[in-house]
């Protein structure tokens, strides 16, 4: 239905052959042409701007390559960039020596937190052979915790839960001493779904980070989210420090340009994509396929490779 | 940070301290615009109506320009109204039980929504009844048996697994021999590219057809006010395959402006019939265009 952003570029640069190198008017006509594509990707509108001002510098006055038209060699300064700025190459969980480490899961409402909770948990297990407890200090949505147990039986996992408390600081307080008494390695805490300017319950988190010290305070970011990532995101990280992101719901047609956006406005990079309902569907995240993707143009990629 | 404003604060410094309406001020209106998920197309059309008025002269200043706009917005919304089909507050007596059908992507509302509604339409004196039809994820059941509870309204529900379009036969059945006046059926999240689950509701569809003459008599596709751009294909595949008849708008009690629903109400006609607004039972308003469109201006 839309034309390509290729085809696009194509379009708006097919005088370019020729030139000696990439001069304004050109670079321009085809710069307009990605900022739609990162706005239509989702990408929020201010960080697009900074964008496409620094590929404009870096594209200015470059000579034409011989091996690509100037469409492609424009996407491809465009692509390199973006894959620069969603961290290059693909970022794993750290940990230290000290049990147990403990991972905070945390986001917006309906985000996906529980279910890659369970899958952060399972996918510990068998790649890196760690011995992972979880914990729901969730007292608000109904049935949260109920649901983090049937995914702990689900995927083999032990949970830790005292029933009668509704306490989420003393819940996950009591978490990090049952791991370490029984030698679990990781302990993997999962919280309510909240909003980024509701202060009380921003506060809690702190609580809970206090309490806990937890090595990664992982934000759980869904695929589809529109320009607002930037707001929550950058919230999340001024009130709890986060130190890596979730990109979920990764197994529809969004097309992700959140994951730009809060990259660039939490400086943390994006650690698994979540890609299905399943409690294995979690994938260690790369750059350069999500660039692709917010660019929506694996063919002209293709191309570019070969060069 | 300039992100870090609302549509509202920031059209009212985009009019801050200008004497005139120029080409940079409409270039940052688009932004604004665009910062509150409404799209570029739909951003791109009311501005070009706006520039067409000031060529014209009838937006000569910038009280004009600021009505022109919501003026615009507000048609959008308006004519998307006019299409909507009946509501369940105006129930023929006929129609019993009145069928509502929940549906939408994972995690936008769906369960809470129900829990809501229910409460609200009780209120209104009229009998319903809840299928747990979201046999798939997790504790669904259990997450509805709760909300059920807290409206004391009655839930069908089976073992998860369960085919969900077993589950709301049952649940029709039930409602026609209580004499339910509104039967509000939850299902499981799903994205709308999985042909396979988006198959599943035609089949529950036919169903309910089958059970109940004209049901389901309305299908209510559920918008996180957070969405982007993805929510306006959302609402393409479920309007093709679920037959959707309007839109639950929900977690507007956060920063996000929800205006991927006006691109959706402009593009395909459909109407915005309530607003989220919290986690809590009372936390759903019937949606007010022009109270929407008021709040991202004041
Ligand atoms: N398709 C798809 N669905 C997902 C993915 N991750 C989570 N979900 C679904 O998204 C919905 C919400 O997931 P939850 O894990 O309950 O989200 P949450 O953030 O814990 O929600 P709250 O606790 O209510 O804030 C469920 O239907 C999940 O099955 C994913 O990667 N792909
Ligand atoms: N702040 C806020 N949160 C909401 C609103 N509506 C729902 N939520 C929250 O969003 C999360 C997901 O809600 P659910 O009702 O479980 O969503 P769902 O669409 O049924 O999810 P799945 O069945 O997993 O696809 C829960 O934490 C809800 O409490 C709202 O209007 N405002
Ligand atoms: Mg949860
Ligand atoms: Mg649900």
């Amino acid at each position: 239905m839309f034309e390509s952003l290729s085809d696009k570029l194509k379009r708006t640069l097919k005088n370019l052959r020729g030139e000696g190198v990439l001069r304004p008017e050109h670079v321009d006509a085809a710069l307009r042409e990605i900022r739609l594509a990162l706005l239509e990707a989702d990408v929020n509108y201010k960080v697009a701007k900074d964008f496409i001002a620094r590929v404009r510098e870096k594209a200015l006055g470059q000579e034409v390559w011989q091996e690509l038209k100037p469409a492609e060699q424009v996407v491809k300064i465009v692509y390199d960039e973006l894959v620069e700025l969603l961290g290059g190459t693909s970022s794993r969980l750290v940990f230290t020596r000290q049990a147990p480490n403990v991972v905070m899961v945390v986001g917006l409402q309906g985000s996906g937190k529980t279910t890659s909770t369970g899958k952060i948990a399972l996918w510990l297990a068998k790649n890196e052979e760690r011995k992972p407890l979880l914990v729901s200090t969730d007292v608000y949505r109904p049935a949260a915790r109920e649901q983090l147990k049937v995914i702990a039986k689900a995927t083999g996992q032990a949970i830790f839960d005292l029933p009668e408390s509704n306490d989420p600081v003393l819940l996950a307080r009591e978490a990090v001493r049952h791991a370490r008494d029984y030698g679990y390695d990781t302990l993997l805490i999962d919280t309510a779904g909240r909003l980024h300017i509701d202060d009380q319950l921003m506060e809690e988190l702190v609580q809970i980070k206090t309490e806990t010290r937890p090595v990664e305070i992982l934000f759980v970011a869904d695929a589809m989210t529109g320009q607002d990532a930037v707001r929550s995101a950058e919230e999340f990280h001024r009130r709890v420090g986060i130190t890596g992101v979730i990109l979920t719901k990764m197994d529809g047609d969004a097309r992700g340009g959140a994951a730009l956006s809060i990259k660039q406005v939490t400086g943390q990079p994006v650690k698994f994509v979540g890609v299905g309902e399943k409690y294995d569907a979690l994938e260690p995240f790369y750059p350069d396929r999500i660039a692709q993707r917010i660019l929506g143009m694996g063919d002209v990629l293709s191309l570019i490779e070969e060069v | 940070s300039a992100t870090r404003e609302s549509l509202s604060e920031k059209l009212d410094s985009v009019f801050q301290g200008r004497k005139q309406i120029d080409a940079e001020l409409l270039d940052e209106l688009e932004e604004a615009l665009i910062a509150a998920d409404i799209g570029v197309p739909t951003t791109l059309e009311i501005l070009d109506r706006v520039r067409r008025g000031i060529a014209r002269q009838q937006i000569n200043d910038l009280a004009a320009l600021k009505e022109a706009i919501k003026r615009e917005l507000l048609e959008i919304l308006r004519a998307a109204e006019r299409n909507g089909v009946a509501s369940e507050t105006s129930v023929p007596d006929d129609i019993r039980p009145y069928v509502m059908m929940i549906v939408g992507v994972n995690g936008v509302g769906k369960t809470t929504t129900i829990g809501k509604l229910a409460h609200r339409i009780k209120a209104e004196g009229n009998d319903v009844l809840i299928c747990a039809a979201d046999t798939f994820r997790a504790a669904a059941t259990d997450q509805l048996a709760i909300w059920a509870e807290r409206t004391g309204v009655p839930l069908i529900q089976q073992r998860q697994g369960t085919d969900p379009a077993a589950v709301l036969f049952d649940a029709l059945k039930a409602a026609k021999a209580r004499g339910t006046d509104v039967l509000i059926v939850d299902t499981a999240g799903r994205l709308h590219t999985k042909s396979n689950l988006m198959a599943e509701l035609e089949k529950m569809r036919r169903v309910a057809g089958r059970e109940v003459e004209g049901a389901p008599h309305e299908t209510l596709l559920v918008i996180d006010a957070v969405t982007g751009q993805n929510g306006l294909e959302q609402a393409r595949q479920f309007l093709k395959t679920a037959g959707v008849t309007g839109i639950v708008l929900t977690k507007l009690d956060g920063t996000a402006k929800g205006g991927i629903a006006v691109a959706i109400a402009k593009e395909l006609k459909l109407p915005i019939r309530y607003a989220g607004i919290g986690e809590k039972i009372d936390d759903l308003v019937v949606f007010d265009p022009e109270q929407y469109v008021n709040d991202l201006f004041e």
